[in-house]
């Protein structure tokens, strides 16, 4: 019944949206920051362990749409483990697949993240994949403020 | 129901046979903004063809000619709310405007620090947000009158914050994120008992349920003219008379005034004294066009018919399991706000829309009521004249599939 939106919802985002991963309150995060959608109520806290300019732990709590659960639980997944330099890379791959005009985009660099490339067609539901990433942006800066897609 | 011209209405709304997506659309959005029949396309496009003209300036026929259907269009509005006098008729560009409107005129003029202004706890952020600038200003203070689980305002609470203080209560006359109709004769005549005016937030009201200032007696109410199937950008703001009078002018420039000098103005009498500048004129008249339209069909039909879509749908939507209506007053419009166990009502909305539907998903401009249900979000099937019963099969038929789905 839903033929048109198996872009957009593949397997891997069902999965993830009813098992999120890392989905839990980190007691020892050295960076938490919050990110808010203002226009769908999503609502997000990452929790980062950083050791040096890696990311040794991610994980997040918070209630969002089935899109931007799964951005945020296969984000925690992909980025554990890497550098600051890495995860901005990441990033900015995954934000120009989510939002940009190229269609040359390199899926093999960003992994399981291009289950998530069909948001670029429904321009309302971009933000609720970016939202996690925008957050992850924040934290890596060590802005302690809350992030707003707005 | 036999007897509604439901054929007829759905020829009269060409948008209704578009296809979106491949799928016939089914409109389920007219609670954010109506779709517009051929009366008020045709009369948009009319004026631009024969009428247009600036209005209230020229000698020449063509401005005569638009000055007197833009006046008509007033007193077509004035005879549709039943209000004494076109002079209590403001056209502003929306509700959003008119409450505006209204908080930096009479309420600079009126209220000051340490009075109260009384809201309910199912506000839209229009006739939140202006209140607290307000209030910010004035020092006065907001308070608001809480509802029930079923979504329906406390009267009795509402009535004990009535004092002395009060010099204002806004209330919606029926909710945008709910469908709660308020009891907004019961407020007024509380209200007034203690000589405090009350204003009415009438954008979900005007399409649904036919008013009449007279016999409401509000001091004042406001709509906009795209819930009315009229056009976007075009609202009303009546007010009592004496109020209107006595109220300072909101912005200034032209057509608001009788005399300007380097010294001095003299503001124009009612209702222009409150429309600065060159109005949406065509999109006036567009407004004149769709009561027209309105008054043929009746909106004792209209509301009758409308009754039984929000009867059929909450009976329907009652049994799919894991759906949850959010507000169910006993007196409500035909709004269906709902939300599903464990899906987010924005991918409700996305899936919803791959088969046509156009529902609204996301807080509806009504955080506190949000918070207040402990939801992020609803999504919400508003109904108008025009859906049938056929579309709400559909859009059953659309929950329950996506509710497989996400398994």
């Amino acid at each position: 019944m839903f033929e048109d939106l198996r872009e957009l919802y593949q397997e891997v985002i069902f999965d993830h949206n009813r098992n999120p991963r890392n989905f839990r309150v980190m007691a020892d995060a050295n960076r938490k920051v919050e990110g808010f959608n203002p226009l769908c109520g999503d609502r997000l806290t990452l929790y980062l362990k950083m050791d040096g300019d890696k990311i040794a732990d991610a994980s997040f709590q918070g209630s969002g749409c089935a899109i931007s659960t799964a951005s945020v639980s296969l984000m925690t997944e992909i980025i554990k483990g890497k550098t600051e330099t890495e995860a901005d890379a990441l990033f900015k791959i995954f934000h120009e697949m989510t939002t940009g005009k190229d269609e040359q985009i390199n899926l093999e660099a960003v992994g399981k993240l291009a289950v998530l490339a069909g948001v670029r067609e429904y321009p309302a539901r971009v933000k609720c994949a970016t939202l996690a990433w925008h957050t992850l942006d924040a934290a890596l800066k060590n802005e302690q403020k809350s992030i707003s897609t707005e | 129901m036999t007897t509604f011209p439901i054929d007829k209405i759905r020829a009269d709304f060409p948008i209704l046979a578009e296809k979106i997506r491949n799928k016939p659309l089914v409109y389920l959005d007219s609670g954010a903004s109506c779709q517009k029949p051929n009366a008020v396309i045709d009369s948009i496009s009319h004026v631009y063809r024969h009428e247009y003209a600036n209005i209230h300036r020229g000698v020449h026929t063509l401005s005569v000619r638009a000055t007197d259907k833009f006046e008509a269009a007033r007193e077509k509005v004035r005879g549709f709310i039943n209000a004494a006098s076109t002079k209590e008729i403001i056209f502003v560009r929306g509700a959003t405007e008119a409450i505006n409107l209204i908080a930096q005129t009479y309420g600079k003029a009126n209220i000051k620090s340490g009075d109260e202004i009384v809201i309910t706890a199912m506000e839209h952020h229009s006739n939140i947000v202006p209140w607290q600038m307000l209030c910010e200003q004035t020092g006065a203070v907001l308070k608001v009158a809480p509802m029930n689980t079923k979504g329906e305002l406390i009267f009795d609470e509402l009535s004990a914050l009535l004092n002395d203080k009060t010099r204002l209560v806004a209330v919606a006359h029926m909710s945008n994120a709910l469908g709660t109709i308020n009891p907004v004769e019961k407020i007024i005549a509380a209200a007034h008992a203690l000589n405090i005016p009350v204003m009415l937030d009438g954008a979900q009201a005007i399409p649904h349920i036919a008013v009449d200032m007279q016999a409401l007696d509000c001091d004042f109410y406001v709509f906009s003219g795209h819930k009315l199937y009229g056009p976007s950008g075009i609202g009303v703001l009546y007010g009592k008379q004496a109020l209107l009078e006595a109220m300072p002018p909101y912005q200034g420039g032209g057509d608001m005034i009788k005399t300007v000098s380097f010294e001095k103005s003299t503001y124009a009498g009612l209702p222009h004294k409150f429309e600065a500048g060159t109005p949406s004129i065509a999109d006036v008249i567009g407004l004149g066009a769709a009561i027209d339209y309105l008054n043929e069909i009746g909106m004792a039909n209209i509301a009758a018919y409308e009754a039984e879509l929000l009867a059929y749908s909450t009976q329907q939507a009652k049994q799919i399991k894991g759906l949850r209506i959010i507000g169910e007053a006993e007196d409500k419009g035909a709004i269906l706000s709902f939300v599903l166990d464990k899906i987010h009502p924005h991918d409700i909305g996305t899936m919803l829309d791959s088969l046509g539907i156009a529902i609204r998903a996301g807080h509806h401009c009504a955080m506190p009521v949000m918070d207040f249900y402990g939801v992020p979000a609803t999504a919400r099937a508003s109904f108008a004249m025009y859906n049938t019963k056929a579309e709400i099969d559909v859009l059953m038929d659309g929950i329950k599939s996506l509710i497989e789905v996400f398994g």
